[in-house]
C-alpha cells in the first residue's frame, strides 16, 4: 500500500510541479537554518572535558564589597584573591585543588635565528594536572614541593615544543620566558579543551590555548604580568598578594556528592570566620559550581549564537506555517479525487495515511536539501573569523536528527491538511460534479 | 465593491485563511523586532569613538631588556619614530579605544565617598590629545609639568600623584549634572583630581552598556611599563608606508623587543565589531529569508484559489463584472487577511521584544518599526497576490458556460 501511496504522491508531485519545488524549497530553507545553528550550539555546549567533568567544581566565595548595582544576567564572578586561594589550597580540604591565572609571556627560542615572540600561557598550581587528566607525551607535572620552592619548571603544550625543539621532545632543556629561564618538565599531547573551561570566560574561550604552564607562585615571585580580568577594591599594599584584588580562578575535584556537600559547608563556614575578621561584607552564600554548570552560567555560549537559533526555528516555523497553507490549499482542491476514492471504498484512515505519506515525502526531499544547506551554512560559519568557527562539523547525531527533524517538520506540516481532507463528506462532493 | 460577500466566501476557506493570516503574523513579529535589532546594531558600529580614526595607526612595543629603562626608551623611540616623513605627531599609550586594555577605575567626588560609576583611565606622553584628535569642548590640554610617571612597577600609585585630568562629557555630566566640571576635584584613587578640561567623545577600550560606553578620564601619567602603545599620526594616503618604516625603525633602533598589532585605526575598529558584521549579515538575511518566503506562500495560495474558482469567476464576469471587479476582488480578499495578519502580528511582535526584553537586554522596540512592518506586508501582499489576480482578471466569461 506504501508503495502506491508513494506512487500516487509522485503523480500529485508531477501535477503541480511549481508548488511542490516551493514547499520542498520553504521546508529545506527551514531546516537548513535550523540545522545550522542546532549543530553549532551541540558543539558548543559539549563537554569540554568527558568523563571528569561530573566530579570538577568552582567554587565561589564573593569578597567583594556590598554593592547596589544588581549583576547582570545573575553571572557570577568565580574569581577569588590570593589570601583565599592560598587558605584553600593549603586546607586541601577537596580531593584536588588548584590555583591559576592566565598569563601572556616573550618566549626566547634557543636557536638566535628565531625572533623572541608572544605566547599565552596559564600560571597553575601542582594538582593542576592530575585533576584535568592531562595528557602528557613526555615528563608530567611538577609537585607540591616545587610550588613551594617556586622551582623555575614549565610544562610546554606540543605546538611550542614543535616550534622551540622540532620533534624531540624538551625534556630536561631550558626555555626562556620574559627574563627567566624554565627547566621543561613535561610535554603535553596536544591538549585543546573547547572552551578553555578553566580560564575566566570571555570572548576567546572557544579557540584559544595554552602552550605553556609554569607554577603560580614562581611568576607571582617573578612579578609576571596577567592576562585578564582583575577586579580591586581598596587601595593599599600589593594589589596581588592582597585581600582585596580578585584576579585568580579556584579549581577542586571532589569524587562524591558527600564530598561535595561537606566542601560547601566547608566554604559556607570560612565565608563566616572572614566575616568576624571584617571581610567578605556580603550576607554568606557559598556556592559550589559543577564544571557544566559553570560554563551554563558563565554564558560560553555567546548571546549572540543562542538568538541566532531562535531566529532559524523562527524561520522554521513561517515555512512550516507555509507550508501547511499550501497543502491544505492542494488537497481541498482534490476534493472531488478524494470522494471518488472514498467513494470506492477507501477508508478514512487510508486517505489520511495516502496525503500523510504525501506530506512526509516532502519532508524528505526538503530534509535533504535542508541537509545540502546546513553543510552550506556550516561553511560560512567556519569562515568567520570567531574561536569557535572550526568547531562547527555535523556529526552522525547531527545528520541523523537533520532528517528526522525534516520528517517530523513535513509529517506535522501534513498532519493538519490531511486531516481536514479526509473529513470532506463524499456525497456532497460527488453531486456538485 | 461591497464587503459582505468577500467575507462570506473567505469563510468557506476559514483554516486556508486563518493559516496564511498567521504566517503573516508570525513574519511580521519576527522582521519588526529583526528590524529593530538591525538598526541598533548598526548603530552600535557607527559610535564615534572620539578619536580621528582615519588618520591613527599604531603600533605595540615590548622591550625584552633585563634593566629596560621605558621612560627613556619611549623617548627615544618617539623622536625617531616623528622623523618619519608624514608623520604629523607621535605619543606613546596605555589604551586605546577598542583595543581591550582596559584600567577602570570608580570615581568618587568626595574624599573616600562612594564610585559613583567607574571610568577608563587612558594615559600617554604629551601631546595624546592633538594626536589622537579629541575635541576638546572647554578648559585646557595638560601643561608640561603636570606629567607623572604611571608606576606601573608600584601598583599605578601614579594615580595618587596626578592633579590633573581632562574627562570626558558623558562623564562630566554623570558626575556634576547641570553643573560647571572645571576646577572640581574627583577622586579615581585616594587623591583629588582636578578637572581641567572637558573632551566631547572618547569610547572605552571595551564595550560597556550605553552612557557608560563614554566615561574615561585621560591622565597626564607617562606610560612606564616595558609594554607601549605609540600612535602615529599621518595622512591617511601614507598609513601603510608610515607603517611599514615605524616597524623598521623601532626594529633598528632597538633589536631585543616585540613588535606587535602594527594597524591602523580602521583595522582595529574592524576586529572590535566583526561579531557584529556578521550579526548584521545574519539578520537582514533571515529578514529577507521571511519575507520571500511569505510572499511565495501568498502568491501560490492565491493562485490555487484562483484556478479553484475559475467557473465561479466566469460566472461572475457572465453576470456583468468588469476585469476591473475581479482583480479588485483578489486585491480586497489579500488585503483583509494580511490585515488580520498584522493585527495578530503587532500582539506577537510586542510579546516577542518583551522576551528579547527580558533575555537580552533589548529595549522596547518602537511604534514605527510596527508600522513600516505593517506597510511593507501589505506592500509584499498586494505585489505577491497581483499576478494570480490579474490571471483571475482574464478569465473569459465564456467558462461559466462550461462543465467544471
Amino acid at each position: 500500500m506504501l508503495g502506491y501511496y508513494c506512487l500516487l504522491a509522485l503523480y500529485s508531485f508531477k501535477c503541480s510541479k511549481t508548488i511542490t519545488a516551493l514547499m520542498v524549497l520553504a521546508i529545506g530553507l527551514g531546516i537548513g537554518a535550523s540545522m545550522t545553528m542546532i549543530t553549532v550550539l551541540h558543539v558548543m555546549s559539549g563537554d569540554p572535558l568527558p568523563g571528569r567533568s561530573a566530579h570538577l567544581y568552582v567554587p565561589v566565595i564573593d569578597p567583594h564589597p556590598v554593592s547596589p548595582a544588581k549583576p547582570k544576567d545573575n553571572v557570577v564572578d568565580g574569581a577569588v584573591t590570593w589570601i583565599d586561594a592560598m587558605y584553600l589550597l593549603h586546607t586541601a580540604r577537596a580531593d584536588r585543588q588548584a590555583a591559576m591565572a592566565a598569563g601572556s609571556l616573550p618566549v626566547h627560542p634557543a636557536q638566535g635565528s628565531v625572533r623572541p615572540f608572544f605566547e599565552s600561557g596559564h600560571y597553575v598550581t601542582a594538582d593542576f594536572f592530575p585533576m584535568f587528566g592531562t595528557p602528557f607525551h613526555a615528563g608530567g607535572g611538577w609537585s607540591a614541593r616545587d610550588d613551594e620552592n617556586h622551582a623555575r619548571v614549565v610544562v610546554l603544550n606540543a605546538d611550542l615544543n614543535r616550534k622551540l625543539f622540532g620533534n624531540a621532545s624538551g625534556i630536561g632543556h631550558t626555555v626562556r620566558l620574559k627574563n627567566t629561564d624554565f627547566r621543561v618538565v613535561g610535554v603535553l599531547d596536544d591538549w585543546h579543551p573547547q572552551p578553555t573551561f578553566y580560564a575566566q570566560i570571555d570572548n576567546a574561550a572557544f579557540g584559544s590555548t595554552d602552550e605553556f604552564f609554569i607554577p603560580l607562585e614562581t611568576a607571582q615571585e617573578l612579578n609576571f604580568g596577567i592576562a585578564g580580568r582583575m577586579w580591586c577594591w581598596g587601595n593599599s599594599g600589593d594589589a596581588r598578594l592582597s585581600d582585596h584584588c580578585a584576579w585568580l580562578q579556584f579549581w577542586v575535584q571532589l569524587n562524591s556528592a558527600s564530598q561535595a556537600s561537606a566542601y560547601r559547608g566547608f566554604l559556607a563556614d570560612y565565608w563566616r570566620d572572614q566575616q568576624r575578621h571584617g571581610r567578605f561584607p556580603r550576607p554568606e552564600n557559598a556556592r559550589l559550581f559543577g564544571l557544566m554548570d559553570w560554563l551554563g552560567n558563565q554564558h560560553v555560549v555567546p548571546a549572540d549564537l543562542r538568538l541566532q537559533l531562535w531566529l532559524a526555528l523562527g524561520f522554521l516555523g513561517v515555512c512550516m506555517l507555509n507550508i501547511v497553507g499550501l497543502l491544505l490549499a492542494k488537497f481541498l482542491r482534490r476534493s472531488g479525487e478524494i470522494s471518488v476514492r472514498r467513494a470506492l471504498g477507501a477508508r478514512r484512515r487510508d486517505v489520511f495515511a495516502q496525503l500523510g505519506v504525501e506530506a512526509g515525502m516532502i519532508g524528505l526531499v526538503g530534509g535533504a536539501l535542508g541537509l545540502c544547506l546546513a553543510e552550506l551554512g556550516l561553511w560560512s560559519v567556519r569562515q568567520r573569523p570567531d574561536g569557535y568557527a572550526h568547531l562547527a562539523q555535523m556529526d552522525a547525531a547531527m545528520l541523523l536528527g537533520t532528517f528526522l527533524l525534516a520528517l517530523i517538520a513535513g509529517l506535522c506540516a501534513g498532519m493538519v491538511p490531511a486531516w481536514r481532507a479526509c473529513r470532506i463528506p463524499p456525497a456532497l462532493q460527488l453531486k456538485t460534479q | 465593491m461591497s464587503l459582505p460577500p468577500l467575507i462570506a466566501s473567505l469563510t468557506r476557506h476559514k483554516l486556508t485563511a486563518l493559516l496564511l493570516a498567521l504566517q503573516v503574523g508570525l513574519t511580521c513579529a519576527i522582521v519588526c523586532n529583526v528590524a529593530f535589532m538591525i538598526v541598533d546594531r548598526v548603530q552600535q558600529l557607527r559610535q564615534p569613538s572620539g578619536v580621528a580614526e582615519s588618520e591613527l595607526v599604531m603600533i605595540e612595543s615590548t622591550d625584552l631588556d633585563q634593566d629596560a629603562k621605558p621612560l627613556v626608551r619611549h623617548q627615544a623611540d618617539l623622536a625617531a619614530l616623528r622623523t618619519i616623513v608624514g608623520v604629523q605627531s607621535a605619543v606613546a599609550v596605555d589604551a586605546l579605544p577598542f583595543n581591550h586594555h582596559d584600567w577602570s577605575n570608580g570615581i568618587a567626588v568626595v574624599p573616600d565617598g562612594p564610585a559613583r560609576n567607574t571610568a577608563t583611565v587612558f594615559n600617554g606622553t604629551t601631546g595624546e590629545l592633538t594626536t589622537l584628535g579629541l575635541h576638546l569642548l572647554e578648559g585646557r590640554d595638560f601643561l608640561p609639568d603636570e606629567y607623572v610617571p604611571m608606576g606601573s612597577a608600584h601598583d599605578w600609585n601614579g594615580i595618587d600623584q596626578v592633579p590633573v585630568t581632562i574627562v570626558t562629557r558623558a562623564l562630566a555630566e554623570k558626575l556634576f549634572p547641570g553643573q560647571d566640571p572645571l576646577g572640581k576635584d574627583i577622586y579615581p584613587g585616594d587623591k583629588p583630581v582636578r578637572i581641567v578640561g572637558v573632551v566631547e567623545h572618547l569610547l572605552r577600550p571595551q564595550g560597556h552598556e550605553g552612557a557608560d560606553n563614554d566615561y574615561a578620564t585621560v591622565l597626564p601619567l607617562l606610560p612606564d611599563a616595558n609594554d607601549v602603545t605609540y600612535v602615529l599620526r599621518t595622512a591617511p594616503q601614507d598609513r601603510d608606508r608610515v607603517l611599514k618604516q615605524a616597524t623598521v625603525l623601532l626594529d633598528h633602533l632597538h633589536a631585543n623587543r616585540i613588535l606587535r598589532h602594527a594597524q591602523s585605526f580602521e583595522q582595529l575598529r574592524a576586529d572590535y565589531f566583526h561579531r557584529n558584521h556578521t550579526m548584521i549579515g545574519l539578520l537582514v538575511a533571515a529578514a529577507a529569508g521571511l519575507l520571500v518566503v511569505t510572499a511565495l506562500g501568498i502568491a501560490g495560495l492565491a493562485s490555487f484559489w484562483v484556478q479553484q474558482r475559475r467557473r465561479s469567476i466566469g460566472i461572475r464576469r457572465a453576470v456583468g463584472a468588469t476585469r476591473r471587479n475581479i482583480l479588485h476582488y483578489f486585491q480586497l480578499e489579500n488585503f483583509l487577511i494580511v490585515a488580520t495578519g498584522i493585527a495578530l502580528g503587532s500582539v506577537l511582535a510586542y510579546g516577542l521584544n518583551m522576551l528579547l526584553m527580558w533575555h537580552y537586554e533589548q529595549t522596547r522596540l518602537p511604534l514605527p518599526y510596527l508600522a513600516i512592518g505593517a506597510m511593507a506586508l501589505w506592500l509584499l501582499g498586494q505585489l505577491a497576490v497581483l499576478g494570480p489576480a490579474l490571471r483571475a482578471a482574464s478569465v473569459p466569461p465564456v467558462v461559466a458556460t462550461r462543465a467544471a
